[in-house]
Order: C-alpha cells, then sequence, then structure tokens
C-alpha cells in the first residue's frame, strides 16, 4: 500500500495539468527570436551594470591628440569620439542612463495607467467618464509632439523627461487597462465574488487585477521600444541627459559634428538604441503570441 | 450621414478647448517667470512688474486664458519674442514645408506598407511573411533620427549624391517641384516614411490574415470566384481599418516631424518648434504645439468620417 502511494505521488506531477502561466512560459521559451532577444537584452543589462569591474577605460576621460580614432584602433576597439574619450567605454556605460530613462517612463506609467484604468473600467459610470475623457485630450496631441512640448515648456534635465514621457504614456496604458477591465467586470466569476460580499477593493484587487495584468504588461513592454527611442530622441534634440554623461542619444548629438571626419563612430550610439528597441518589440511580440493576446 | 458628421464635430468642440487649454497651460509650467526670455538679467523689479502688465500675466489665470482663447479664435497667437514676427504666419509658413515632407514620406511608406501587409498576410507563414515582417519590425524599431543620419553618411558623406541637409539650393525655404528641390527632399522623406511603413505592413498583415481565415473567404470560394477577386473582397473588408491607422500615422508625422527635421535642418514646423525651444520663445513654441495639435484634431475628424463613409457600420456604433 505505502508502495503504491510512493509511486502514485511520483506519478502526479507528470500527469497534473499545466497552469496559464507554466503554458505561457513553455511557449515563450520554445520561441527562439524571443529567447535570442531576452538574451541580447541580459548582455546589455549586465554590461550596463558591471561597467565598472569590466576593466574598460574610463568614459570621461578625453585627450585632445586621439580624438576621433577609426574603429579597430588598437586600444580602442570601437574608436574614440569628437573628444577622445573610448567609445567601447561610453557605449556600455551609456547603457546606464539609457535604459533608465527608456525604461521608467514606461514603469510608471504602468502602474498610474493600470490604477486609473482599473478604477474606470470597473467604477464606471461619471468616475469613468472624467478619466477617459481627460485621456482623450492627451490622445488629441501626437506623442512625439507631447513629449516634446512638454519637455520644452520644463527645461532639460533627466528628470524632466523621464516626467514627460511618463505622461506620453499613462493615457495610452489607461486605455488599455480600461478596456480590458471592462471585458473582464462582467464575467460570471466577478459577479459570484460580489454575491459572497467581497468588497470593491478586494474585487479589483483579488480578482481583477491578475486577470487585466497580463495584456497590459504585454502593451507595455511593447511601448518600452517607443519609448528608448523618444528618451534617447529627447536627449539627441539637447532635452535630456546634459554632457558630458555618457547617454546614447547625447552621443549621437555630439557625434554629429564628426559625420564627415568618421562616420560609422559616431553612429555607433544609435546601434545600441536600434538593438535595444528591435529586442523589447520582438520580446513583446513573443509573450503576445504565447498568451494569444490578439492585436 | 449628415447627422454623423455634425454628432462628431460637436464631439471635438470639448477636445479643441482641452487642447487649447494645455497649450496654454504649457507657459505656466515652465520653471520660473514666463517673461525670462524677454527681461534682461539685470532687469528691476519695476520693469519686470511693467512687462508683466503688457503680457496681461499679472491678471489671474482663467482671465488669461480666456483672452489669450479669444485673441487665438481671431488669429491672433502673438508675436515671437525671438523675431518680433507674428507667430500664426511663422507657423503656417513652417507647416506648409512640414506638409510638404509628410506626404512625401506618406507615399512611399503608405505604398510600400500595403504591399507589403498585404503579400505578407496572404502569404502568412511563408518566408515572404518572414522578410516582410522583419522590414516591418525594423521599421517601428529604429531611432529615426539615427536613420537619418547613416542616410546622410551614406548618400552624402560617402557617395556624394544628395544633399545632406537643408530644402533647397541656396538654402532658401521656398519649395519648388524640379529636381533641384526634390534633391532635398528624398533623404527626409524616406527617413520619415521608415515608421509609417512597419506600422501599415503589421496591420494589414493582420487584417488580412484575419479576413482571410473568416467563413465568407470560404464561401466565396466554394462559389468558384477567382482568387483575384477574392482578393478585391480582403481590400473591401480591410480598407475601413487601414484608413484609420493610415490618417493617423499622417498625423504623427506631420506633429513628430522634430527629430527628422532637426537631423536635415529641413525648414519645418518641427525645426520651428527646435528653436523655439531653445530660445525660450514661449509664444511661438505655445503657437506651433496649437496649430500642430489642430491640424492632428482634424485629420482625426477627418479619417472617422472617412471611415464611417465606407464602412456604414461604424455609424451605428
Amino acid at each position: 500500500m505505502a508502495v503504491m502511494s510512493d509511486t502514485a505521488l511520483q506519478a502526479a506531477p507528470a500527469t497534473k495539468a499545466r497552469g496559464y502561466w507554466a503554458t505561457v512560459g513553455r511557449r515563450i521559451r520554445r520561441d527562439k527570436v524571443a529567447m535570442a532577444c531576452a538574451v541580447v537584452l541580459t548582455l546589455i543589462f549586465l554590461s550596463a551594470l558591471f561597467a565598472p569591474w569590466l576593466g574598460l577605460a574610463d568614459p570621461y576621460q578625453g585627450s585632445m591628440i586621439r580624438r576621433l580614432r577609426h574603429i579597430g584602433t588598437p586600444n580602442y576597439p570601437l574608436g574614440t569620439d569628437e573628444l577622445g574619450r573610448d567609445m567601447l567605454a561610453r557605449l556600455i556605460y551609456g547603457g546606464r542612463l539609457s535604459l533608465i530613462i527608456g525604461i521608467l517612463p514606461v514603469i510608471f506609467a504602468f502602474i498610474i495607467g493600470t490604477s486609473l484604468g482599473l478604477v474606470a473600467g470597473y467604477v464606471g459610470g461619471k468616475l469613468n467618464t472624467a478619466i477617459m475623457r481627460t485621456v482623450d485630450v492627451f490622445y488629441a496631441f501626437p506623442s512625439v509632439l507631447l513629449a516634446i512640448a512638454i519637455s520644452g515648456a520644463l527645461g532639460a534635465g533627466i528628470v524632466n523627461s523621464i516626467v514627460s514621457l511618463t505622461i506620453v504614456f499613462v493615457p495610452q496604458i489607461t486605455r488599455v487597462a480600461e478596456s480590458v477591465t471592462t471585458g473582464v467586470r462582467n464575467m460570471d466569476f466577478v459577479e459570484a465574488a460580489r454575491a459572497s460580499g467581497a468588497g470593491p477593493f478586494t474585487i479589483m484587487r483579488v480578482h481583477m487585477l491578475g486577470n487585466v495584468l497580463g495584456p497590459i504588461f504585454v502593451y507595455a513592454t511593447g511601448l518600452i521600444s517607443v519609448s528608448m527611442i523618444l528618451a534617447a530622441g529627447l536627449s539627441f534634440l539637447g532635452l535630456g541627459t546634459k554632457p558630458p554623461e555618457p547617454e546614447w542619444g547625447l552621443m549621437l548629438n555630439t557625434l554629429r559634428t564628426a559625420i564627415y571626419v568618421n562616420p560609422w563612430v559616431a553612429a555607433l550610439p544609435g546601434v545600441m538604441i536600434f538593438a535595444v528597441s528591435i529586442c523589447f518589440n520582438l520580446l513583446s511580440d513573443g509573450m503576445r503570441s504565447a498568451m494569444d493576446i490578439r492585436n | 450621414m449628415l447627422a454623423y458628421i455634425a454628432r462628431r464635430i460637436v464631439y471635438v468642440i470639448p477636445i479643441v478647448l482641452s487642447v487649447a487649454l494645455v497649450c496654454f497651460l504649457l507657459v505656466h509650467i515652465t520653471p520660473g517667470d514666463p517673461l525670462v526670455a524677454v527681461l534682461p538679467a539685470d532687469a528691476s523689479q519695476e520693469l519686470a512688474a511693467q512687462m508683466r502688465a503688457a503680457y496681461g500675466f499679472d491678471r489671474p489665470l482663467p482671465v488669461q486664458f480666456g483672452l489669450w482663447l479669444w485673441r487665438a479664435l481671431h488669429g491672433d497667437l502673438g508675436n515671437s519674442i525671438a523675431t518680433g514676427r507674428p507667430v500664426l504666419a511663422e507657423v503656417l509658413r513652417a507647416v506648409s514645408n512640414t506638409v510638404t515632407l509628410a506626404i512625401a514620406a506618406a507615399l512611399i511608406g503608405f505604398t510600400l506598407g500595403l504591399l507589403f501587409g498585404l503579400i505578407a498576410g496572404y502569404f502568412r507563414d511563408t518566408w515572404v511573411d518572414k522578410v516582410a515582417t522583419s522590414i516591418a519590425i525594423a521599421g517601428v524599431s529604429v531611432p529615426h533620427y539615427w536613420l537619418g543620419m547613416v542616410m546622410v553618411i551614406i548618400f552624402s558623406v560617402q557617395l556624394n549624391w544628395l544633399p545632406a541637409v537643408g530644402a533647397g539650393p541656396g538654402g532658401s525655404g521656398s519649395w519648388g517641384w524640379d529636381w533641384e528641390h526634390m534633391k532635398y527632399l528624398i533623404l527626409p522623406a524616406i527617413t520619415t516614411s521608415v515608421i509609417p511603413m512597419g506600422i501599415v505592413t503589421r496591420t494589414v498583415r493582420a487584417l488580412t490574415g484575419d479576413i482571410l481565415s473568416q467563413d465568407f473567404v470560404e464561401a466565396l470560394r466554394a462559389k468558384g470566384l477567382r482568387e483575384l477577386d477574392v482578393f478585391r473582397h480582403v481590400i473591401k473588408n480591410a480598407a475601413p481599418t487601414a484608413l484609420a491607422v493610415m490618417g493617423l500615422q499622417l498625423g504623427y508625422m506631420l506633429g513628430g516631424s522634430i527629430l527628422i527635421e532637426t537631423v536635415f535642418s529641413w525648414p519645418g514646423s518641427g525645426l520651428l518648434l527646435n528653436s523655439a525651444i531653445f530660445q525660450r520663445d514661449l509664444p511661438l513654441l505655445q503657437g506651433t504645439i496649437l496649430v500642430l495639435a489642430l491640424f492632428f484634431v482634424t485629420l482625426n475628424l477627418l479619417v472617422d468620417i472617412a471611415q464611417a463613409s465606407i464602412d456604414p457600420r461604424i455609424k451605428r456604433g
């Protein structure tokens, strides 16, 4: 008897039906493109995080005599910039600020937008109208214009650039969150929770959040790509990071003058922005199909 | 149809007012005094107070907004601080250049996007689909200002085929439809077209795939329709959504041209916005953003109406 129950226990996990998230995880691990992107992003993240311990040159230390060296120069594998600073070091260190100013706005907008959308979708009525009509106003501006308008008015700076991009993304996430919530709200299990005496906050937190978070998360991952491009774009215009900080957008800006002397070195920071942006896009696509969410 | 149009226009009025309010408030979220750019650094308190009264900054905000809106409705957006010229005239001149660029880019981007999208959607999961999808994803992921730089590096610096900056020989802002001017349009237009190309490809591919998997397509084929005629049905069903997406993209190109125009020194509204920001020319900043946002709102309205006129189901919704 004891032997039998032992084997039954051992066999149990194999026959147990996989949960939804386990299935999603399995599907995404099988997606070669998404996994490749995840690896590239992890490498860029880790190298940015551990940049001081990678034995790189000082990203701030310039030299007048070795300005704009070409790619492949001994000791300077990716050349030097217009002030003679090592490009490899600056690109890797640049990941720190670039990723922060590109990703933080989406995280902030995700938190604010999900809360707003959840409340608007669940409570409905006048509150919904108030929130969603306010959101509509921001939709009356093309996102690049809105980001630049707010940044331009607030003035240059990292914090201002993060604030302006957050304002750009909040309405978009709110809309997605609201429409997903409205879809879930009228389902039977929510009704059942209400009938069994759960209050609105319990329902929103326990029963709704888990069901709406997936699609909003996928949408937000896709926004990171846009956010990276816009954040670097603000710096490129001179509205974000200030020199001498290494940051990809700003590096593109200062190297613009060098395109006649050493064009390929000047184009390097853009390759980094492109790589991060395309990886997040492909990863978001992979998650979307793994979770089987329609566009 | 007329009732629908009327309803949509009524719905736009509060949006326009809110847009005006946001543009008005932009000046007031600027750190410090909005007069900072006009006043010399060593201006006395009296002079500052005088200027504040002259610009109306001493009045309560709602009154200021009312006055500003009243003037704006009459086409008076104030004068540029940097040049002293009326803002509206400056903006409209610049916008015409941006429209030229946006239309050229739309022609390239929409044509390619529709073509790639239809092909990819029709030959789903084949190598053609994979190529088209890859181009599309690269298009939506590329930092377009960087692509502009790369274009300049290849076609201006290395090959010396096309000019790198400006909108015409001698740096003149007056546009003409001859080869001398067109040369200047090619690189910025291609660069601008990349994002809409990617987005239209992805939208049309998804639409085509969805429509082809619907039952009525099966019925059409069973009836013995040739593939070309089936395709005609696909296009008809995809048109309203595709049109809406393209309209939105055209709006983004008009309003979001600042990065590309900065790279190519294209004398449009984006470049104007750029100089307004860095010269702290607040009336010009406010006016440019207002005009661009109103363009965008109007365009959205037109798209909605066009969409409703080809798809009668929308009117009922």
